[in-house]
């Protein structure tokens, strides 16, 4: 197994808001995450990020990515695997990129940091943006002067340039409209199958969990209320939330899988 | 009926560059709705932060109950966001990251004085309530709060003064059905017992059938398509507002025609600025297209029932 997670539990000030007691992942697997407004879903992944800590949280439990031990990781330890190993599309993109930096600049760093020759980083981007459906003339401008569902698909493209061994996303597609969400659904579908990237993906949408989940975990008031493969949970669903999702999706079939 | 808000030829831009390009909307006086759809980029946000006079417009006018709102003073633009609010797109910026919940939401009450400074912290906690959450969310900071959370606090914080226009930015984005259900129950509530008037931008098609007697479809800073919601969600016309459509076939208002898919192919770069005037703007993505397209800009006309600019849409009825 690629990354084990065992009896995670997260809490603030002991109170306890998200406890995952498995999450195994191995390469080129897709987890869908999904759950009510609040259940822990952003909380698990910034724990599996490291980034509890800077929020005061507290982490117990277990994660263990290629046979290493992340929980006991020392900051700057940590520094190196988040963009090397594992990487993040945040639930509100924006916040996470740098504001004083030109967008072009930002992902030029992060290519850059990734041992990618200067000529080759042009091109690079252009595609990568390309691929999101943006066009390149946003380069030059700041995180604050595109849209919500531009930023939404800029980081997408910055994350996929990382080529990590886990790209976790929450909500990605929530500021875009059908057309645009199925581009960037290619875009992480593409990262999975040419690049054997193992993706957590974050969603209150499980038709949108449905275009990539091979497994599906559903959450409820920070715990796990139901767990297993994408088939078992769409097909027999045993809690009475999931099939409230599942009443709510309004394709139902027809998209390629 | 008369208007709430009248919007005539607005053109907005940054810098030099101009991304709303003439666009008329109408709310009229309340309950009512109006939906805008549009393309990640077409100009929504920038449209609506112009409706509060967060953003100037470079040409138009945006009248509110017969007063302009492009000239208003000081004092009368205070009045006016007061009965008219914005409920941001991002849970995120729209929130002060120094001041908790209860203070956020009190902030209004505070500036306008309209709740008594004993009455304030009740009036805070039964706003919270009306959109699912529990007062021991009040001494919480924005950061601390879940995405769905802070969506919702961006709600309350807007409700606080009764607005009588609201301009509602993707108010559901963030959230799942069941709390979802919540805030659209909530709105609808609004809608009929304090005659609420709203634009309500959103790319899910179900929330815009559900809460909005017209739409306008928005492309590239100009308005494709505009009509009654049934008519355009039951019948669309434009390619792109078929497409949209076409993703989506159990929406409740009945099949559309079915030859409208998703652009196939690799996706064109075009989301952003083209100069207007050179030709119909989603040219590059119409599985329509044919070479008058690219020649001559289409503009808004009437067929149908409804107004749309696409040199083709008879075809697409019959299609
Ligand atoms: N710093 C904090 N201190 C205290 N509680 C917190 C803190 N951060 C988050 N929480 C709480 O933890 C719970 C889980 O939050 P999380 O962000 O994981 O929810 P979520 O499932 O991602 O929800 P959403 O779909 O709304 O984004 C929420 O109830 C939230 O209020
Ligand atoms: N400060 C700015 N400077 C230059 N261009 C900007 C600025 N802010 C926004 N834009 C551009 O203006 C256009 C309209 O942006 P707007 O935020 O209104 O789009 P939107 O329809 O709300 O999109 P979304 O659905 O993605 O939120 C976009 O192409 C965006 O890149
Ligand atoms: S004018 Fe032409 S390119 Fe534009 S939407 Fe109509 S058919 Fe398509
Ligand atoms: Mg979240
Ligand atoms: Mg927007």
């Amino acid at each position: 197994m690629m990354l084990e997670v065992r009896d995670l539990r997260i809490s603030y000030r002991d109170q306890v808001v998200a406890s995952v007691p498995t999450l195994d992942l191995e390469p080129g697997q897709v987890l869908g995450i999904a759950g009510e407004s609040g259940s822990g879903k952003s909380q698990t992944a910034l724990a599996l990020m490291g980034l509890t800590r800077y929020a005061n949280g507290v982490v117990s439990g277990s994660m263990v990515l290629d046979g290493r031990e992340l929980l006991t990781l020392s900051p700057r330890q940590w520094r190196l695997v988040r963009g090397r190993d594992i990487a993040m599309i945040l639930q509100s993109p924006r916040a996470a990129l740098n504001p004083t930096m030109k967008l072009g600049a930002l992902f030029s760093r992060t290519l850059r940091l990734h041992g990618m020759d200067k000529e080759e980083r042009g091109p690079r981007m252009v595609q990568a943006l390309a691929e999101v459906v943006l066009d390149a003339e946003i380069l030059d401008r700041y995180p604050h002067e595109i849209s919500g569902g531009q930023a939404q698909r800029f980081a997408i493209a910055l994350v996929a340039a990382l080529r990590v061994k886990v790209l976790i996303a929450d909500e990605p597609t929530s500021a875009l409209d059908v057309t645009v969400q199925a581009e960037v659904i290619d875009v992480l579908r593409n990262l999975r199958n040419r690049h054997g990237t193992a993706i957590i993906f974050i969603s209150h949408d499980l038709s949108v969990i449905g275009e990539l989940a091979d497994a599906v975990m559903v959450m409820r008031d920070g715990a796990v209320v139901e767990q297993g493969s994408a088939e078992s949970i769409f097909n027999q669903p045993t809690q009475e939330y999931t099939r409230m999702l599942l009443a709510a999706i309004p394709v139902i079939g027809g998209r390629s899988r | 009926m008369s208007d709430l808000l009248t919007v005539r030829g607005l053109r907005l831009g940054f810098g030099k560059t101009e991304v709303v390009h003439g666009v008329d909307l109408q709310v009229l006086e309340g309950p009512y709705g109006l939906g805008v759809i549009g393309e990640s980029g077409s100009g929504k946000t920038t449209i609506g932060r112009a409706v509060l006079r967060l953003h100037p417009a470079l040409d138009g006018s945006i009248t509110y109950r017969g007063c302009d709102v492009l000239t208003m003073t000081r004092v009368e633009l205070s009045a006016y966001r007061r009965e008219v609010q914005l409920v941001f797109q991002d849970g995120d910026g729209a929130l002060d990251p120094r001041m908790s919940v209860q203070s956020a939401i009190a902030e209004p009450l505070a500036i306008h004085r309209t709740v008594a400074r004993g009455e304030r912290r009740d009036r805070v906690a039964a706003l919270l309530a009306e959109v699912g959450l529990g007062s021991d969310l009040l001494a919480r900071y924005p950061h601390e709060l879940s995405g769905g959370e802070r969506q919702r606090v961006v709600i309350a914080r807007a409700l606080a003064l009764e607005p009588k226009l609201l301009v509602l930015d993707e108010p559901t984005s963030a959230l799942d059905v069941t709390v979802q259900e919540r805030v659209l129950q909530l709105i609808e509530r609004l809608r009929e017992h304090r005659s609420l008037g709203y634009i309500l931008i959103s790319h899910n098609l179900a929330v815009i059938d559900r809460l909005s007697e017209s739409c306008v479809v928005l492309y590239q800073g100009a308005v494709v398509e505009r009509g009654r919601t049934r008519d355009l969600l039951t019948t669309p016309l434009h390619p792109y507002t078929r497409a949209l459509r076409a993703a989506v076939p159990e929406l409740g208002v009945g099949r559309p025609p079915s030859t409208s898919r998703l652009t196939d192919g690799p996706p064109q770069t075009s989301s952003l600025l083209q100069p207007a005037g050179q030709g119909c703007s989603y040219a590059d993505r119409c599985p329509l297209a044919v070479k008058m397209c690219r020649s001559q800009t289409p503009v808004l006309r009437e067929v149908a029932g409804r107004e749309i600019a696409c040199h083709r849409a008879e075809d697409s009825l019959s299609l």
